[in-house]
């Protein structure tokens, strides 16, 4: 009894030890990063990209613009000069383009 | 009625490059500035056009990203000649396009509902392949100011995004 208490206290220990050194490991906060829009382009998406991480899209061209998710997870709408945050909550690729000019495509690849 | 919309298109397609070349001597860059400028202005009253007749959704889209992307480049172009000092001037090839873009203005106004729509789909298909093609040959290699090039460059992404754009919307109408 004494024994197995004793190895349970110690395994709780060891595993608050580990969480305490895993949180110290961790990333302190999700990140923003910026992407410009250009001369009708998307400028190059980040890597390294975190569920919880988010994109600041700045739209620096003369011509409205969208960044449309493919898979409908966030649709923005951005007019010359605008900048709009979307925040990437779940991880996997998301392709997305331009509603108004539809061979502006980028991708973004976040990863869990 | 299509003939009739085939042979428009074809008359406006070929008028661009044939007075390009009736014109004989290079372009200077207060005729390109002013050849860009037409083509801009020809594409907004198109969209002005289709945006009172037409009941479409996704026609009435286009034509509103048609006048809105189309003001934004000519609004750009008219503080790019103002900036370098340039009068856009007038000459052959813009008469020639501003004069094919009121014929078919006209043929367009006769037509209603999907009529019109197919209609208006299929000539901004034509349309931005021969400005587009015009950018390519002529405009932007016979451009000297850099400034006025990289504009003519984003114009030419622009119309390339327009013509895929229009070819999406008239393959949808059929």
């Amino acid at each position: 009894m004494g024994a197995v208490s004793r190895s349970m206290a110690a395994a709780a220990g060891l595993a608050l030890l580990s969480l305490a050194a895993c949180n110290r490991a961790a990333p302190p906060a999700p990140k923003t990063y910026p992407v410009t829009i250009a001369n009708m382009a998307y400028g190059p998406t980040p890597t390294g990209l975190k569920a919880g991480d988010a994109i600041e899209w700045i739209n620096d061209d003369i011509f409205q613009h969208t960044v449309t998710a493919q898979d409908g997870s966030f649709d923005v709408d951005l007019p010359p000069k605008a900048h709009a945050r979307t925040v990437l909550k779940t991880p996997g690729v998301v392709s997305f383009y331009c509603k108004y000019h539809p061979g502006m495509t980028g991708k973004l690849v976040v990863a869990g | 009625m299509i003939r009739r919309t085939f042979l428009a298109a074809a008359a406006l397609a070929l008028a661009l490059p044939a007075a390009a070349l009736a014109q004989g001597a290079k372009p200077n860059d207060a005729q390109i500035a002013h050849i860009a400028y037409t083509a801009g202005n020809i594409d907004i009253a198109a969209g002005k056009q289709a945006l009172k007749k037409s009941h479409n959704k996704q026609v009435l889209e286009f034509a509103k990203e048609m006048v809105r992307d189309h003001t934004a480049v000519n609004d750009k172009a008219l503080a790019l000649v103002k900036k370098l000092g340039v009068t856009p001037q007038d000459n052959p090839t813009s008469q020639s396009l501003k004069a094919a873009a009121d014929a078919k203005l006209k043929d367009l106004a006769k037509l209603s509902g999907k009529a019109f729509d197919k209609a208006y789909a299929n000539n901004e298909v034509a349309y931005h392949k021969t400005v587009n093609g015009a950018l390519q040959s002529t405009l932007i290699p016979d451009a000297q100011n850099p400034e006025l090039k990289s504009l003519l460059q984003t114009g030419l992404k622009l119309f390339t995004e327009h013509q895929h754009h229009a070819e999406m919307l008239a393959a949808g109408l059929k």
